[in-house]
């Protein structure tokens, strides 16, 4: 049967089983936005081209579901850059849709054309300018595959004009094979058996997971593992909740801001047996420097990851999931009783660094940032979905909620984009209406994209916006204050934000405020039951600092503790 | 080090601008490059001479194997393999100089494919130190014009590099 493209476009959505779209309409899209009008989908729009791409990348990591986007040409299209190159960073599945000029008009500098193609080119998985109608079922099916197999991305599909108006003969395409495309899903035995050689003759051995355990959905099996064996687990900020941060065998987080002891940890271990992880230089602090005494396993789906940064010793390319699982039918054979007493000694030496620095911080007359990321893990038990903005209230968050399971963090960790938090908390909250979503915010971040306020209350989706409100670029403060003289250049806010308050109110959400400690508690419960949007003011310290750290190209245990 | 890839990629536009930008994204120059057609029309051949670091190199290749519209990748430079260069150069013939470019010509196999008033235009086909060879001794003569097509290269014996699932 014939089918105008817009029409092929809507039925490749629901066989791809697409239940929800942000999007952003213009001229070149037109054709698609009047067929998608009583399509099966929900459809968000939002403030800003930016935030649906933001918002489809916390519906991605929050579902494990593919997130899709649809905005015009020309701005529309640009505007999604940001949103791209972060869901690039961290790998999440994202298929963005962007309308274009005419097939003959591309290249004439016509109105709202870009060469978003061009542009997208190196912080996309793939992209696809579809010349030919006749290829645009196919696109769609390769592009939702492409985006969600192997290690995940974001693809775009530009949508000249013509082809979303003329019409073809539509046949799904039930199958597809893409030549250059076959990522290695199984792990190589002969590797994992010596690696499981390498983890039994091992003494000090430690995990550090990243991304890849959630996108792999392996956090089961890496929990077996790590129990199976007692190996104590560090996480990257991209790996956080992918084994319980509650856990006996978790170290927190690792790097820059990671605890003292996950540092000291990896600077004493002898194994270090990296899953889904990159080496990235957050992690690593000076790279020649990182687990000196320690073999290297890494197990990732992305050959171009192993080997990249640092010498590895054992990689195994492959699904996390499915290496984990082989490697506990491997360690059947093995004396894992005697090996987990032999690490006593191991846990004992660690347990000595918890005693040097213990996250501890003194809460007296005004607001430490930390209490309130304490006091919100204590009144949600942890059942929350928690997206963060960039900077201190990231790093907080990270290092004081101890993520249960995975897929409840959403932060930007590659790219470490300011204004993430919102919309991607907005992304999460759409997908689970009834969850308690909660963005941990900066005064800065908040600004970037607090537009998203106006689709928050028209779509009632009740996210909860906690800003830890330190009248700073905090971040860049506390940069400033420890290697650039305490000069303040350009990072301080102090005087210049809006009332919080009174914006939550003109938009049609609540507004709350709290000053002091005693008002902490009481305010995070008012907003917890509050049915609506609301966006709580947290007037904290202006100048906490966030401890431990690493300073950039030292070694991981030069860390700075106060 | 110097390496010479083989790449087989999907016949389409926008290709050339994926593999190149992985090079020049690392700040790598690439010595030369040749793309054509292979029997199967919907793939070509890119074959791409370029030198650096083996380590920054190795993860060039993989993220080129990585890239969705490369087939295969292969590093020649880790094979056997044979490789050609045609050029075209353009030196200046005047009567005292006509009879040794001629020589060099023929001692190197090449063909004079066009004469001007003053001037050969001539075809020779060869490996890099052949090439190299021919131009220090014509360049004496002077040469006016040189174009060279970029290397092309291929296993030897009976391997086939264009070979892939399909
Ligand atoms: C889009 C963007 N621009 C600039 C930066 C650099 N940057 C990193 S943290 C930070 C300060 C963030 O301030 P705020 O949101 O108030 O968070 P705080 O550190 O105070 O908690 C800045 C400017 C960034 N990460 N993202
Ligand atoms: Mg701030």
């Amino acid at each position: 049967m014939k089918k105008t493209g817009s029409q092929i476009i809507v039925e490749c959505l629901k066989k791809e089983g697409v239940d929800l779209i942000f999007n952003y309409p213009g001229g070149a899209v037109l054709p698609l936005f009047d067929e998608l009008q009583g399509a099966p989908f929900k459809q968000v729009l939002v403030r800003h081209e930016q935030a649906a791409v933001h918002a489809a990348d916390g519906y991605a990591r929050a579902t494990g579901k593919v997130g899709v986007v649809i905005v015009t040409s020309g701005p529309g299209a640009t505007n999604t850059v940001t949103g791209i190159a972060t869901a690039f960073m961290d790998s999440i599945p994202i298929v963005i849709m962007t309308g274009q000029v005419p097939t003959l008009l591309i290249g004439n500098d016509a109105f709202q054309e870009a060469d978003i193609i061009g542009i997208t080119r190196p912080c996309t998985k793939h992209n696809y300018l579809v010349k030919d109608i006749k290829d645009l079922a196919r696109i769609l099916k390769e592009a939702f595959y492409v985006a969600r197999s192997g290690r995940p991305g974001p693809v775009l599909i530009d949508l000249p004009k013509d082809t979303l108006i003329n019409s073809t003969e539509f046949k799904y395409p039930e199958k597809i094979f893409i030549r250059g495309y076959q990522p290695t899903y199984e792990g190589h035995l002969g590797q994992i058996q010596r690696a499981v050689k390498l983890m039994m003759k091992s003494k000090k051995p430690i995990l550090y997971v990243g991304g890849g355990i959630i996108s792999s959905n392996a956090s089961k099996e890496l929990a077996l593992f790590a129990e199976r064996l007692g190996i104590p687990v560090t996480m990257t900020l991209m790996g956080l909740g992918g084994f319980p941060g509650n856990h006996p065998l978790s170290l927190g987080m690792l790097g820059m801001h990671g605890t003292y002891w996950a540092n000291m940890a990896v600077m004493e271990s002898d194994l270090l047996i990296a899953i889904g992880s990159r080496f990235d230089d957050r992690v690593t602090g000076k790279i020649e420097a990182f687990a000196p005494q320690a073999k290297i396993i890494h197990m990732d789906i992305d050959p171009t990851s192993i080997s990249k940064n640092v010498r590895v010793d054992l990689p195994i390319v492959g699904d996390c999931k499915r290496i984990l699982s082989k490697i506990l039918s491997f360690l059947e054979v093995e004396d894992c009783t005697s090996y987990r007493s032999a690490l006593d000694k191991w846990h004992h030496q660690i347990e000595k660094f918890k005693v040097i620095h213990n996250m501890n911080y003194e809460q007296k007359e005004i607001i430490k940032p930390q209490y309130i990321i304490k006091k919100i893990f204590e009144l949600t038990k942890g059942d929350a979905i928690i997206s963060t903005e960039v900077g201190q209230n990231q790093m907080w968050t990270a290092q004081y909620f101890p993520f249960l399971k995975p897929r409840t963090f959403l932060t930007s960790g590659g790219l470490g984009t300011m204004g993430f938090g919102l919309p991607a908390a907005m992304g999460a909250q759409a997908a689970f209406p009834e969850k308690l979503v909660i963005d941990i915010s900066g005064d800065g971040s908040f600004q970037m994209n607090s537009q998203e306020l106006a689709t928050l209350v028209q779509y009632q989706m009740p996210v909860k916006v906690v800003i830890l409100n330190n009248g700073y670029l905090g971040m860049v403060r506390q940069w400033q204050e420890f290697f650039y003289g305490k000069r303040y250049a350009s990072s301080c806010l102090e005087g210049t934000s809006p009332d919080f308050v009174k914006l939550a109110e003109a938009y049609g959400a609540v507004g709350l405020r709290a000053n002091k400690p005693e008002e902490v508690v009481p305010t995070l419960k008012k907003a917890f039951s509050t049915p609506e949007p609301v966006i709580i003011d947290f007037v904290v310290d202006p100048e906490e600092n966030v401890y431990p750290m690493v300073p950039a190209g030292e070694p991981l245990n030069q860390m700075r503790l106060v | 080090m110097r390496h010479v890839i083989t790449l087989l990629v999907e016949n389409e536009f926008g290709v050339l601008t994926r593999v190149a930008g992985l090079f020049s994204g690392r700040g790598f120059n690439i010595e030369s490059l040749c793309v054509a057609e292979t029997l199967d029309p919907t793939v070509s051949t890119m074959t791409i001479v370029t030198r650096g670091d083996d380590q920054i190199l190795e993860q060039v290749l993989k993220q080129l194997n990585k890239l969705i519209s490369v087939i295969k990748v292969v590093d020649l430079i880790e094979k056997d393999f044979v490789e050609r260069e045609m050029v075209l150069a353009k030196v200046s013939a005047t009567p005292e100089t006509r009879e040794e470019i001629l020589r060099v010509v023929d001692i190197f196999r090449g063909k004079v494919i066009d004469v001007g008033a003053k001037t050969y235009t001539i075809e020779v086909t060869g490996d890099e130190k052949k090439i190299n060879a021919l131009l220090a001794l014509l360049k004496p003569l002077g040469i006016k014009e040189l174009v060279r097509t970029g290397r092309v290269a291929m296993m030897r014996g009976s391997k086939i590099t264009t070979e892939h699932e399909s």
